[in-house]
């Protein structure tokens, strides 16, 4: 795999993006826009068997990477999802061949809003085609394809990352035999729409965003950016775990300042939480995969049904949701069985009790881990795959 | 919630549970029966259970089950999605069983039901002679903590079945000590010596309900 550089996607100039997929065809995008030269970042773990049949695609949420395990090259910090992926984990890189890309409309290596146009090569900026979750799952299958995998043993992923793992059961069943949404819904709810509506007029706010063009004229939305990602920061946690965290306490000080300081650590926090996110990532991709995640609606696309996206599907489901996530709350998910159930599909459904909110899913909760473990083993039992 | 299966209900399930069938447990716990009936019949297993521990107990061991409520996830099966679709001690808590017997006709094949007898004996003589709700074995809480909020006797669930129409392919009393009570017995002696019954159903009358595997 030749690596492409492209160091216009990434704030610090170039990093390592793992492997890079340059996918030369035209793709051909759900609005009907055509990409004419794409590029697909991606990275592996383990080894795939002899008959290519343990490869599970691990998928991002709205700000992870391709970097789930190991190292990231920007922050120096362990992959998003170190507590699943690994040696004796649950996604076991020891038995299993674990892919995860960045996707399409990302940034960090695989084409973007950051990406130079392939022809006039000035960075797309606003210009770059609106992509979908539809998009996202149709780049990966090309990936996959490259990979020469057949049939994928799983796909995973949690909030974004579970709306691509729901497509891809809808999209490519023959290619799928178990599918794990965690943390997800089949449609993305009006809050939340409205949530993000929130984070990308912060962003558009910022003098420097330029209407998009700020890398063109030298600038980054930072403040912007950062205010987007503390108002998204507050619906991945819970009041109760907020409260746990932070409660009233102070920041550095006996009494509070009469002033707007972030004399709460809350604020504190959230103010680091902001300025760390935009070191890592690009304020127009945050515009990009907001949309769509606003856009995807499984039922819109299949008549209005979401069990009709799962007809006759023979992939397992294994739907996990938590009960203090509130952006994605179980009722989500169990809507999503309920169609599943009208298909008959194989669902199993677990709801993990936490506090701590939607981002549970990315934290150490034994009991998804045991979840994900023995539903996995189970499947590969059925599947009859060796190592 | 309930007393487990004992040895003697798994085998009259198991008879009548076809190999590779696919089936449905309603209140499968933590999926014990279908744990076994994948084993001895390779059926293609779901279960709905309302507690989540339960739930996560049978996913941990690799078994297809949701959380949920039988009466109001029943609804969301397509009809005749199942070969058999089992509900072992759990229609009597239910807040609407006769919904849920419909439910689990239209969904099931086969429905196999198994019930705690309200008209045991040491439920009747308990009631009798000390005028308080029976606390027996196979009816271990009390009233006021009960989940099981719609009792009822072997004989009762006969006339709920011919209620709704269905056909009793077979049927089974065991007594307190999980043994089948004689055959032949007539159904006066199953009502009061019966702690719980089995019944075998299938949906309608016609000559095809009649048609056994």
């Amino acid at each position: 795999m030749q690596p492409t550089e492209n160091p216009s996607t990434v704030p610090h100039g170039a990093v390592p993006h793992g492997a890079v997929l340059e996918v030369r065809e035209p793709v051909t995008l759900q609005s009907g826009e055509t990409l004419q030269r794409s590029h697909i970042a991606y990275t592996t773990h383990g080894t795939l068997n002899a008959a290519r049949t343990n490869a599970i695609l691990v998928c991002h949420a709205l700000t992870g990477d391709q970097y789930v395990t190991g190292r990231h090259p920007i922050t120096g910090k362990a992959g998003w999802w170190e507590t699943m992926v690994g040696p004796g984990a649950p996604l076991d890189t020891d038995t299993h061949f674990i892919i995860c890309a960045n996707v399409l409309g990302g940034c960090l290596g695989s084409t973007g809003p950051g990406s130079p146009h392939p022809e006039t090569g000035e960075v797309y900026g606003l210009n770059f085609p609106l992509v979908t979750i539809a998009d996202m799952v149709d780049m990966q299958r090309r990936l996959v394809d490259h990979l020469g995998i057949e049939r994928l043993l799983a796909v995973v992923g949690g909030s974004m990352g579970g709306m691509q793992v729901l497509q891809w059961a809808a999209r490519y069943p023959e290619r799928v035999a178990a599918a794990i949404p965690i943390a997800t819904s089949a449609r993305h709810s009006s809050q939340n729409i409205a949530f993000h509506e929130v984070g990308r007029q912060a962003v558009m706010a910022d003098p420097d965003w330029r209407s998009g063009r700020y890398m063109a004229e030298g600038t980054r939305p930072t403040k912007g950016l950062a205010v987007a990602r503390m108002g998204a920061h507050i619906t991945y946690m819970s009041d109760d775990a907020l409260h746990r965290k932070f409660g009233r306490s102070l920041q550095d000080k006996n009494a509070i300042s009469f002033g707007f300081d972030a004399d709460f650590q809350i604020e504190s926090y959230l103010r680091h939480q902001g300025m760390t996110f935009v070191d890592r990532f690009d304020a127009n991709s945050y515009l990009y995969l907001t949309r769509a995640m606003d856009y995807f609606d499984l039922a819109a696309d299949h008549d209005g049904k979401v069990a009709n996206a799962f007809a006759d599907t023979r992939t397992r489901f294994c739907v996990i949701s938590f009960t203090s996530d509130w952006l994605f709350p179980t009722s989500e998910s169990r809507a999503l069985v309920h169609a599943l159930n009208a298909t008959t599909a194989k669902v199993s459904f677990v709801e993990v009790e936490t506090d701590r909110g939607h981002d549970s899913f990315l934290l150490d909760e034994p009991e998804l881990f045991a979840a994900v473990r023995a539903f996995l083993s189970s499947v590969v039992t059925l599947e009859g795959v060796s190592p | 919630m309930s007393v487990p299966l004992s040895r003697v209900d798994y085998a009259i399930i198991e008879h009548y549970v076809p190999q590779g069938a696919r089936v449905l447990d309603v209140g499968c716990e933590d999926g014990n029966l279908l744990a076994f009936l994948e084993q001895k019949k390779a059926i293609d297993g779901r279960g709905l259970e309302l507690s989540q521990a339960n739930v996560n107990a049978a996913v941990a061991r690799g078994l297809s089950v949701i959380q949920g409520d039988a009466d109001t996830d029943l609804s969301t099966y397509p009809d005749g999605a199942f070969d058999v679709v089992i509900l072992s001690q759990t229609l009597q808590a239910t807040q609407a069983p006769r919904k849920v017997l419909e439910e689990l006709l239209r969904i099931g094949k086969r429905v196999i039901v198994a019930i705690p007898n309200f008209g045991h004996w040491k439920a009747r003589l308990h009631l009798l002679l000390r005028g308080e709700m029976p606390v027996t074995k196979s009816l271990p809480y009390s009233w006021y903590d009960t989940p099981n909020i719609h009792f009822c006797t072997l004989r009762d669930f006969v006339h709920l079945t011919e209620a709704v129409g269905a056909t009793i392919e077979d049927s089974a009393a065991l007594n307190a000590q999980g043994q089948r009570v004689a055959l032949h017995a007539p159904w006066a002696l199953w009502n009061l010596v019966g702690a719980q019954g089995i019944f075998v159903l299938r949906p309608g009358n016609g000559p095809d309900a009649q048609a056994t595997s």
